[in-house]
């Protein structure tokens, strides 16, 4: 069977469009970089919708966890102190079963015990209290005279937060929210290993990777085909907020630019 | 474990449960909880170890081993951790197999892998397939306890390599102009003063090692989640004496309370720890102690 044939086979097996049956047999290294290369399509899916929907979120958990008012502060401290005290891991069994639970409660939550959106649910907590606390340590770090000048201007309330205050949040804590990106990616591969069910063993790439080594027997193949998926990955996540950086800063002068950083310690 | 536990079905709910919690495979639970704080005792040293050679071996002058230290610390960067666990679980078990094999059995001409199989002398297993069940777990175990640190290890040696970095230069001027080698001003002057720079970085990597000792299930060890899930499955009364529903959504509740506290206690003793490194200190941290006492 040619390579084009098996891409167009499997190409698209993650989600459930092509052939319904796993190759079998000797596995060729076409086989293996088209299935894991299908499991991708899950990693990013799931990244890129927490990602988007987390940054509201994490908007909202920031300012609370900055709030003067007690009422504001303590749940969004508590929030944040939940689900990163805690590894995802345990995160994703207690989350699926929860939704086990209330799915016998009502029917309405048959959904939510479907990787698709219970573990979307769960990435999107977690990564709104990580991102939280990074959005948190750049508001408080936004230049005094920023906001006196915006006083200065008459701006108050939300024009003054939406024009200054905000942007330069941004711009601060941009280097570490791209670090938060690259790990949130990485942690979307273990959606398949926590309890929440491959369908018709529609997985994601570690979980292609996994059933690959897992038949073969041969861990030499499959996991540096993941590893080369997801450094590609990483240079497209890095180029992309390397971008938006450049235009977060571009009313300052070069050596004020907040530099892009890269550090490890963001692993959950 | 109590007198009254013979006849579990007529007890109160409270004696119920004093007697269900105390159970036979409750007790391998709480002996689980054991083997996550030996994994963790054991691989913290380990892994520092293996970070400091790593930050060695990328700012020797020699240059294929500088790219070996900074290669071992990039390529954990770019790829999910999980998949390193995967991976090197497999791998090192391989490894060793394989090892064995040349050396013990020389005579052996198949190749070892035939096809989907890896196949190695009765004597090169590991462990040996006549070894006692205790054996086959401390080998799991062992093997665990090297992939953490390899893992771990990329990371402590960004870590300590940044700390390394962070040291004044001008001491290690001042060291050489003292006429120590490259050796003693290593030793002597650059090691002493790097922790201070590498432990708000080695603190945040404690952190994330205890969050990532869940992940001993994926290698096949019989860890808490494992024995949450054993635990809280539905059991009915043909199999147990203490028949219930589904409880694991409770059980892995009590693992993210018991998380929780960790992280609580860990950020405590750190604290304690940097008020004591700080004391005394030319930093923010040492300026603060010494305004609040005068």
């Amino acid at each position: 069977m040619s390579c084009l044939q098996t891409i167009q086979d499997y190409g698209l097996r993650a989600i459930g469009i092509g052939e319904r049956l796993l190759p079998k047999g000797e596995y060729t290294l076409c086989e293996h970089f088209t299935l894991i290369g299908s499991g991708m399509i899950w990693n990013i899916y799931f990244g890129l919708l927490a990602l988007a929907t987390g940054f509201f979120l994490a908007t909202a958990v920031a300012l609370g966890k900055a709030s003067p008012n007690r009422m504001l502060r303590k749940p969004a401290e508590w929030f944040v102190f939940l689900f990163r005290g805690s590894p995802l891991f345990i995160q994703f069994f207690f989350a699926y079963f929860l939704f086990l639970n209330l799915k016998n409660v009502h029917p309405v939550f048959d959904p939510f015990t479907a990787a698709w959106l219970g573990a979307l649910i769960v990435l999107f907590l977690n990564t709104a209290a990580y991102t939280g606390e990074i959005f948190f340590g750049a508001l408080r770090s936004v230049p005094k005279g920023d906001v006196e000048a915006a006083d200065a201007y008459g701006m108050s309330g939300w024009p003054r937060f939406r024009r200054i205050v905000w942007p330069t949040m941004l711009r601060l804590a941009w280097p570490a929210y791209t670090n938060e990106a690259i790990f949130l990616f990485h942690a979307t591969t273990l959606v398949y290993f926590s309890g929440f069910p491959a369908w018709r063993q529609k997985g994601d790439a570690l979980y292609y990777a996994n059933y690959f080594a897992d038949k073969t027997f041969n861990p030499f193949i499959p996991y540096p085909i993941l590893a080369f998926y997801f450094i590609l990955l990483t240079l497209v996540i890095v180029w992309v907020f390397g971008r938006v950086n450049k235009h977060l800063n571009r009313h300052l002068p070069a050596a004020q630019r907040t530099k892009m950083r890269f550090r490890l310690n963001l692993a959950r | 474990m109590f007198s009254y536990c013979a006849e579990p079905d007529t007890l109160s709910t409270f004696r119920w449960f004093s007697c269900y919690l105390t159970n036979g495979v409750h007790m391998s639970f709480y002996l689980s909880f054991v083997k996550v704080l030996l994994l963790l005792a054991i691989t913290a040293p380990v892994a520092l170890g293996f970070g400091f050679i790593g930050a060695m071996a990328a700012r020797s002058h020699f240059p294929p081993l500088s790219w070996l230290g900074k290669g071992y610390i990039a390529i954990v960067r770019g790829v999910p951790d999980i998949a390193f666990f995967l991976f090197f679980v497999i791998a090192l078990d391989q490894a060793l197999e394989w090892t064995r094999h040349k050396v013990l059995c020389p005579e052996w001409t198949d190749p070892i892998r035939q096809g989907s199989d890896f196949i190695v002398c009765a004597q090169a297993k590991l462990p040996l397939g006549t070894a006692p069940e205790w054996m086959h777990e401390t080998y799991g175990f062992f093997l665990a306890v090297i992939t953490f640190s390899i893992v771990f290890g990329a990371f402590a040696a960004n870590v300590l390599f940044g700390g390394m970095r962070a040291v004044p230069h001008a001491q290690l001027e001042t060291a050489e102009a003292y006429g120590m080698t490259r050796r003693q001003t290593f030793w002597r002057i650059l090691v002493p003063q790097m922790w201070v720079y590498a432990l708000p970085g080695l603190s945040n990597l404690w952190m994330v090692l205890i969050k990532a000792t869940p992940l001993l299930f994926l290698l096949g060890i019989e860890d808490i989640v494992y024995w949450a899930r054993e635990l809280g499955g539905t059991k009915t009364s043909q199999f147990t004496s203490y028949p219930h529903g589904d409880w694991r959504m409770w059980y892995f509740l009590f693992l993210l309370v018991f998380y929780l506290a960790m992280t609580k206690v860990s950020e405590v003793g750190l604290e304690r720890l940097m008020q004591r490194l700080s004391h005394g200190q030319a930093t923010t941290g040492g300026e603060a102690q010494r305004k609040a006492a005068a």
